[in-house]
């Protein structure tokens, strides 16, 4: 059965910068698809987001980093949802960075697995977006969802994400971001 | 703890440093018994990998006993006695299961960074430059091992500690390096570099029935090794193509290995390309063994490179048919085969050590090793 709700696009058609990723994990597409519906579990991956809130159940309420300091905020509502397939959201009427996007789970052949796409969709248009795109998207377009992507996939393989953050060194050694 | 770190070219210490701690369920510590130089730490050493930071542990030829392990761990605890493999492989992606261990797809936590320049990720690596990983390394007293349940090889006879340390990378290294020239019985292999891992693949030539292994190299201690371990040496300072062809009767050998790798050493054109950061690899191990492969021959190269390669004639390699074979060793592959030939005693992988000593005098080790003084062929540190 699809959820859906009927909202006017958060970015028009034709005037929209998409990026789109994929990455194929050694899991089936039920347990992955659920992770991600739980919303809450994204900042786990995205290292850009503080929190994601489930606030009722298609909407959502998501804090992301814009700077060192500064945080910023908006709702978004699912617009489309097909378990262990599709999840398609946007942002609600107004926001200050509005986008769309979707993740989608397909499985991959040779029993791979499965087949995870995003895809991100905002307008270059919004002055506030196109700040604070380089730092939700990366400095080069999709940069950042894949890392995102990446660590999905080793804590959907592996049960971890691997990491060096705490590790032994020697003198002068400045922790240097990603 | 101590440890060796790297801040710069030609510059390396051993400093205090904070003991290594459990960062992720997999992990565990542990407290190294025995350690090495491996020849690869000599590119970051030169300043020819990209990517390393002032303070970065070096090492990756380790062992040692479990101190702690995380609460995921369920094949290790405490007290095994292990060493630990190079490539750091999580053991369920698609390239663990796979036996692709070191193209692992989990264990890089700087896999977006490889992927943009490499196309896509390989397996981190114990102290071998961020783009690897950032992983701290071995040549210290204690080190943390990720996914531990899939890499390390516990030792549970009483060989001694040189006698397995090696299993951690130039054993398997060289070992695989000869697998891959599929060597038929009454092959001609050739080999470029006597240092270790070439050693080991003139010894890994021998075992799996090559008739005929020439080592070229220019080292007298080196090629002496070379011939107790049954090769015919020829000197990278002679015409190497030409004496190659006179001793396959004008054929070409079989299989080439270029055990050498970016900083080849012989060709000056390549010194002043490198040196004005034109091409950032020496490839004249690997031209010779294009020109003179025989057709239909297979290229193996174990020798790390890190970039761009110049007039490399890809042009012959196509017109000959040559298979190259190459990549970072699958050492968790290797673990179990290569344990049994030691346990056995087809091998005894220390025959390859001509240096003991303490990590305290690690830094001096290194200068040593670099400048192949005092005969110096492989250095093992005791933390």
């Amino acid at each position: 059965m699809e959820k859906t709700e009927t909202l006017p696009p958060s970015v028009h058609s034709g005037e929209g910068i998409k990026i789109v990723r994929a990455c194929t994990i050694n899991q089936p597409a039920g347990a992955l698809f659920q992770f991600w519906r739980q919303f809450e579990n994204l900042p786990r991956i995205m290292h850009n987001l503080v929190s994601v809130t489930q606030t009722s159940a298609l909407e959502s309420h998501w804090v992301a980093r814009r700077s060192r300091q500064k945080t910023i905020e908006w709702d978004a509502v699912i617009i489309n949802e097909r378990p262990g397939a599709l999840i398609a959201w946007q942002t609600r009427e107004g926001s200050e960075v509005a986008h769309a996007g979707s993740v989608r789970f397909e499985r991959a052949p040779g029993n791979q697995g499965t087949e995870v796409t995003i895809a991100f969709e905002y307008s270059p248009s919004m002055p506030e977006l196109a700040k604070l795109a380089p730092k939700l998207f990366g400095k080069k377009p999709g940069q950042q969802i894949e890392a995102d992507l990446l660590r999905f996939k080793a804590l959907m393989e592996t049960g971890e994400i691997p990491t060096i953050e705490g590790q032994s060194a020697g003198a002068n050694q400045h922790t240097e971001e990603k | 703890m101590k440890a060796l770190c790297w801040h710069g070219k030609h510059h390396v210490e051993v400093e205090e440093v904070p003991d290594p701690k459990i960062l992720n369920p997999g992990d565990v510590i542990v407290k190294i018994t025995t350690t090495a130089i491996c020849g690869s730490d000599l590119h970051l050493y030169d300043g020819c990998i990209p990517s390393m930071h002032k303070g970065d542990i070096l090492g990756h030829e380790f062992m040692g006993d479990v101190v702690e392990v995380g609460r995921a761990v369920k094949r290790l605890k405490v007290g095994d006695r292990v060493v630990v493999p190079f490539t750091i492989s999580c053991g369920r992606c698609f390239y663990c299961q796979n036996q692709l261990w070191s193209l692992c797809d989990n264990s890089n936590p700087n896999a977006a960074a490889l992927e943009l320049l490499n196309g896509f990720s390989s397996a981190g690596l114990f102290g071998y430059s961020h783009l690897y990983g950032g992983y701290a390394g071995g040549q210290a007293q204690y080190a943390r091992v990720p996914f531990a349940d899939y890499g390390p090889i516990k030792i549970e006879s009483d060989l001694a500690d040189e006698q397995v340390v090696f299993l951690s990378d130039i054993f398997p290294t060289g070992y695989m390096a000869a697998e891959n020239c599929a060597i038929k019985s009454g092959q001609v292999v050739a080999i470029w570099g006597c240092g270790p891992v070439g050693q080991f693949a003139i010894r890994s030539a021998a075992l799996l029935g090559a008739k005929k292994i020439i080592a070229i190299d220019h080292v007298p201690e080196r090629m002496k090794m070379a011939e107790q371990g049954g090769a015919m040496v020829i000197s990278s300072e002679d015409d190497v193509i030409d004496l190659l062809k006179q001793a396959t009767g004008g054929r070409g050998p079989d299989a080439c290995i270029d055990a050498v790798g970016m900083e080849a050493h012989g060709s000056f054109y390549d010194d002043v390309k490198q040196s004005l950061k034109l091409e950032t690899d020496r490839p004249h191990a690997l031209r010779q063994a294009i020109n003179v492969c025989r057709k239909g021959g297979t290229i193996s190269v174990p020798g790390v490179y890190a970039g761009f390669l110049d007039k490399v004639p890809f042009g012959a390699a196509f017109a000959k048919g040559i298979t190259f074979k190459m990549g970072q060793t699958h050492v968790q592959r290797y673990l179990t085969p290569l344990l049994k030939l030691i346990d056995n005693g087809a091998i005894d992988p220390s025959f390859v050590i001509t240096h003991r000593v303490p990590l305290a005098d690690a830094a001096q080790a290194y200068a040593t090793f670099a400048k192949k003084e005092d005969r110096c062929i492989k250095v093992v540190l005791k933390p």
